[in-house]
């Protein structure tokens, strides 16, 4: 921002609500033993689920059936949804069964792969909550701290290509996910009967301190030449920089984000800024080191205003080189050259060192489930049940089965085809690209469908392709339900992002390798206007595009919509 | 032909007297009654009053003992009413009309009264109902005195479509007869449909207590109606329009509970938590089709629907008029008159009981005619062998003072599956189905003096109400919140599901947090692998519930009659043993205490 006044974002006042609540909690206890237990209802109060986040759940409810229950005298149908940390998306086939069996038991028999590469069940019911915790836990997975103003569950490319790198910068990844865990032992009393600390005075939090960050913050890795992390949408985004098939430092962004408030222009999607290159060993320092800045200079007043890309903004990059020099007592090196050409995946089988496979398949929105037509959840148990290797969660909602022996390879192959899970109408390029949030029915904050509507919409969008003679053509398509950005639509080629019911916000020219945020196309369409916008744009972009030309580019080529150059221009037209 | 002075050997007053009584009693009381006095007659001059009082009623003194008392036992507040309704009746003919509930009476005052009519209901196994209890052993242990001087009539009410039909009321008869007492009036049982029948008794019994006290006084006064507060009653139900309807149970849910919410504006009907509304429900159209199809009777011929001779056709008496969905050995019994079919004749065979029992449970009419038909009957012999369609009882759900002019009730929806066919009780359905908001439904309020909330609105109250049990004391926490009565209170619920079964939560919710409702126990038995109700969320709690009790806490229970009520009475057994050192023995003795002391009330079905 060059506004000559004081930024908006660093005005001081009074510690936001939040802030107080995480202050009182005593690390993060709060009262939820008592509140877990008590059986008036399904649900816990608001300081309570403040506190559940950094647990990795939130209580959500049924929006369906808001109304009609109020009416029934019932309270909303309460549930909590669970978002279980795992570093990389990385998970044993055991751990894939655990989480089948929990969300058949527990949940709502389906299982959410987000889009930070975590396992995310919905629908459990309070009292099932510690079962669930407790089961999780015997199988090696916890949901500390994936969700709430701490570090967030660390992302990194599942990269099947190159194995060697991969297995390295997944390391990275699990260490800065463990060193930058909260240490309190609340999550053990409240869910594993762990013993009780006798005076919590004398617990600390030596990274975070009592109250925590401002906000969210979240790191992700990417290995070039696949962006799939969307590096520059992390508040610290790291560049894999690989050298003779050796992983050895990382290109360090900072200050990238999603979220966003409808109808405040303080408020923007931003890209991560280049800083410099470290070498791989000093990774955790670094990340602690900015990770501190935005605990000490963060927003604790307005939570709106509280993501490191407006600390930074407000200040200025200089402000945070500065600032982080002279904490390490060091220069950061010069950028390494890099290149990323895509931020999506890449599926099917693909031969990975050693002789071993990998393979990556779509799955819908990230959501594992069984139907009538598409036994999806079925089939991939049954592959976990013999797999040998590993599954990873990918960026963007889907799974990659990793370091699959040539034996098994038939065998899955033979799952695969049974289960028809190749079938076509699963798979065209276009639907393979999308991704929504959650949203509506569970999510709180949803002001339009997302996760349910996108695939029909999809479907009519493949039809204006097809009348295009554009066929099989990718383009990155995302929808998300509010304005926070779960499914990082502001960096798609085409994005919507809710308004209200059945209204989006619907925004063009984001870079195909993520490397470009897009820019409002309309405000406040429907379906109808939504498609009949883009049917002419397509048709035009079938005539007019340039050879390898992608869809977000085009239409920033032609003058449709400008090119949003940094976050504190998106809202400019 | 009517007796007159003229073609008789009797009084005035005695001619008025049998003119009233003749046209009442039944075939059999005939010839009851004409045995009876063969055999007086016979005997020569016993010490019987019965003769006496035929012998000298003119020159009786005018101070002539009028007492009567007359005791009810009653579990649903039927034979209340009755009771109520004959102790008015004989005030207003002079009458010294004392009127208990058996649980209140002394048994040790027996000895000083003469005239004794007991109204007593058959529950479950032919059990009496819990407030006769204690009078129906003391009547049958060692200490029941010698009944020379008692005379003595019963009213038995029951249901026939149970297999011990009546029996506390038969009880009751024999026994008194045996201790000595002599029948004022014969014993009548009265079915589901007791209106009739029990009117018939009283008409008996005023004539018989007339005679027996020397008719003279009885100046007759041929009372008017009854003034009441309201002109409707359970012979004048009040139409009463729909205001609400509500499925209470979430999606997903295995039952289906209705709210449905009523306005009494106009009617003047007034109750008290506790009491029950009547329903007078309509069978569903699509089974009296059946039936009339199957029997090619013809719906619109007219049949008789009452004493009065009131007729109706076909359809729409099957309709409003008669029960079709249960069947009954009497029915039976009527239906194998005008049925060839020797399966049904064989069933009937005294040794055949357990077959019966298995036959009626679950069946209906419309089954019957089809395994024993074909029955060559009338439109009128069709109705003939029918019970009435019976009002259904509801437990009130709400206060008055709460919602001045509403009433409310909690409705379980019956349906199942019995013998190949889909079965709906018919009240419930025709509430859930077919019962919008500006519907009518004729309801009246049925008064339940057993299900009262203390009177001091201090004294605490444990309420157990799984299931639609809950009705009532949604009633008696709304009255204690609107009165603002300061007694603690706390309430046990249970169902199958949390999230789909819990009934009025955010109503609870409320009362729980502005202290209402000191406290809510709640077990839903299908949301855990081990079944979880409300009696095991008792035992969790025995405890503070025994220090509940030692503080005078008034126990209610409401609900399941056959499973839940017997647990939960096992489990305060059990409380009061491990928590208050009593012996089993002791502990039921305490409870039977409590029950006299309508500290623990039930309201069960």
């Amino acid at each position: 921002m060059t506004s000559t006044t004081k930024p908006v974002h660093i005005v001081e006042g009074p510690p936001s609500d939040v802030e107080e609540i995480k202050i009182e909690s005593d690390y993060l206890r709060g009262n939820l033993i008592e509140t877990m237990k008590d059986s008036l209802s399904a649900g816990i109060p608001d300081d309570d689920n403040r506190l559940m986040k950094f647990h990795g759940s939130y209580l959500q409810d049924d929006r369906d059936l808001r109304t009609e229950r109020q009416r029934q005298k019932l309270e909303p149908a309460y549930q909590f949804m669970i978002r279980v940390r795992t570093p990389a998306g990385f998970a044993t086939p055991k751990q894939w069964l655990v989480m089948d069996e929990l969300a058949h038991k527990y949940g709502n028999g389906t299982l959410k792969l987000t889009t930070r590469q975590a396992f995310q069940m919905h629908g459990i019911l309070k009292w099932n909550m510690k079962k669930n915790i407790k089961e999780m836990n015997d199988a090696l997975l916890d949901s500390i701290a994936a969700c709430g103003d701490v570090n967030r569950n660390v992302m990194c490319s599942p990269n099947p290509n190159e194995s060697p790198v991969h297995a390295e910068v997944y390391e990275w990844s699990k260490r800065l996910s463990e060193d930058l865990l909260p240490q309190t032992n609340a999550y053990h009393e409240i869910w594993l009967d762990g013993e009780k600390v006798v005076d919590s005075t004398e617990e600390t939090e030596p990274i975070y301190g009592a109250t925590y960050l401002p906000r969210k913050f979240k790191i992700g890795i990417a290995v070039p030449p696949m962006n799939d992390v969307d590096v520059f949408s992390q508040d610290i985004g790291l560049i894999a920089i690989v050298e003779d098939g050796k992983l050895i430092g990382f290109n360090v962004a900072v200050g990238g984000g999603m979220g966003m408030a409808h109808g405040d222009e303080q408020t923007y999607p931003q890209l991560g800024r280049l800083i410099g290159y470290i070498p791989a060993e000093q990774t955790v320092e670094v990340a602690k080191q900015l990770m501190m800045i935005q605990h000490d200079y963060g927003n604790r007043s307005v939570r709106k205003y509280a993501r490191f890309k407006y600390t930074i903004d407000s200040r200025g990059l200089d402000w945070l080189i500065g600032e982080l020099h002279s904490r390490l007592g060091r220069e950061l090196e010069e950028v390494r050259p890099y290149h990323f050409d895509h931020n999506g995946d890449r599926y099917g089988w693909v031969e990975a060192v050693n002789n071993r496979w990998n393979y990556t398949f779509f799955i819908e929105n990230g959501r594992v489930c069984d139907t009538e037509s598409y036994k999806l959840m079925t089939a991939l148990r049954e592959i976990a049940e013999i797999h040998t290797g590993d599954f990873r969660l990918s960026p963007n909602q889907n799974l990659v089965l990793g370091d699959v022996t040539a034996a098994n390879k038939k065998k899955i192959e033979a799952i695969i085809a049974s289960y028809q899970l190749e079938s076509p109408a699963e798979q065209s390029a276009l639907r393979r690209s999308s991704m929504a949030c959650v949203s509506l029915p569970t999510c709180g904050l949803a002001m339009a469908e997302a996760e349910r509507y996108l695939p029909s919409l999809i479907t009519k969008f493949e039809g204006l392709l097809d009348e295009a003679g554009l066929g099989d053509q990718e383009i990155i398509t995302r929808m998300t339900g509010c304005p926070n950005g779960c499914a990082r639509s502001a960096l798609a080629e085409i994005g919507f992002i809710g308004k209200g019911p059945g209204k989006y916000n619907m925004y063009l020219g984001g870079g195909f390798a993520g490397e470009r945020l897009s820019k409002i196309y309309r405000e406040n369409v429907g379906e109808k206007e939504i498609l009949e916008e883009l049917g002419p744009i397509l048709n035009r972009y079938a005539k007019e595009r340039e050879p390898g030309e992608h869809f977000g580019d085009f239409v920033i080529r032609v003058g449709i919509v400008a090119a949003t150059t940094d976050g504190t221009n998106f809202h400019t037209v | 032909m009517a007796l007159q002075v003229t073609n008789s050997p009797f009084s005035e007053e005695q001619i008025e007297l049998l003119n009233r009584l003749l046209p009442t009693i039944t075939e059999s009381q005939q010839s009851w009654l004409s045995g009876y006095l063969t055999a007086v007659n016979s005997t020569g001059k016993s010490s019987d009053t019965a003769v006496a009082v035929l012998e000298r009623p003119a020159i009786e003194v005018p101070t002539a003992v009028k007492e009567v008392t007359i005791l009810f036992g009653s579990q649903t507040g039927n034979g209340q009413g009755i009771a109520e309704q004959a102790a008015a009746k004989l005030k207003e003919q002079s009458f010294n009309v004392t009127i208990q509930s058996m649980s209140d009476f002394k048994p040790n005052t027996l000895k000083k009264i003469e005239h004794l009519l007991l109204v007593v209901s058959t529950h479950g196994e032919g059990d009496p109902p819990d407030t006769a209890l204690p009078f129906y052993e003391f009547l049958h242990g060692r200490r029941a005195p010698k009944l020379d001087h008692l005379l003595y009539s019963v009213l038995a009410l029951g249901d026939s479509s149970y297999e011990f039909f009546c029996k506390t009321g038969a009880d009751f008869d024999q026994k008194l007869a045996e201790l000595g007492a002599k029948p004022l009036a014969p014993r009548v049982d009265c079915d589901l449909d007791y209106d009739e029948p029990a009117a018939q008794w009283l008409a008996a019994v005023e004539v018989a207590l007339q005679i027996s006290i020397g008719g003279q006084s009885a100046a007759a006064t041929l009372a008017g109606e009854t003034v009441s507060a309201s002109q409707y009653s359970r012979t004048n139900p009040f139409r009463a329009e729909v205001l609400e309807n509500i499925n209470l149970n979430g999606r997903g849910s295995n039952k289906e509970t209705r709210h449905i919410e009523l306005s009494l504006e106009g009617s003047g009907l007034t109750y008290e938590p506790g009491d029950s509304l009547g329903v007078f429900p309509e069978n569903n159209s699509e089974l009296v089709d059946e039936i009339i199809n199957l029997g090619s009777w013809n719906a619109e011929e007219t049949v008789e629907v009452n004493l009065q001779g009131e007729r109706r056709a076909l359809r729409i008496a099957l309709l409003n008029h008669f029960e079709i969905t249960v069947l009954t050995k009497p029915l039976l019994e009527k239906l194998s008159n005008h049925s060839e079919s020797e399966q049904l004749k064989q069933l009937l065979k005294p040794d055949q009981s357990d077959d019966l029992r298995a036959y009626l449970d679950g069946r209906d009419l419309l089954d019957a005619l089809r395994d024993f038909g074909p029955v060559s009957i009338s439109e009128q012999q069709l109705v003939g062998i029918l019970r009435k369609l019976p009002a259904r009882l509801y437990s009130i759900a709400s206060s008055l003072q709460a919602n001045p002019d509403e009433v409310h009730l909690t409705i379980g929806t019956v349906r199942y599956e019995a013998h190949g066919r889909n079965r709906q009780g018919v009240c419930s359905i025709q509430c859930a189905e077919n019962l919008e908001p500006g519907d009518t439904l004729p309801v009246y309020i049925h008064k339940n003096d057993n299900f009262r909330l203390p009177a001091n609105p201090e004294t605490p109250i444990i309420m157990i109400g799984p299931g639609t049990g809950i009705a009532p004391f949604r009633s008696f926490i709304e009255e204690r919140g609107e009165t603002g009565a300061e007694g603690k209170s706390w309430l046990f619920f249970g169902e199958q599901h949390y999230v789909t079964d819990f009934y009025y939560q955010t109503e609870w919710q409320n009362y729980v947090k502005d202290g209402t409702l000191s406290r809510l126990d709640v077990a839903f038995s299908r949301d855990t692998a081990e079944k979880v109700y409300v009696q095991h969320r008792m035992k969790e709690s025995g405890k503070e519930l025994y220090q509940w009790i030692e503080d005078g806490a008034s126990i209610y229970v409401c609900g399941d009659e056959q499973h839940m009520a017997k647990d939960v009475h096992n489990t305060l057994v059990d409380i009061l043993r491990h928590e208050g050192g009593k012996s089993l023995e002791e502990s039921e003795q305490f409870l039977t205490q409590l029950i006299q002391e309508k500290r623990y009330q039930r309201d069960v079905y």
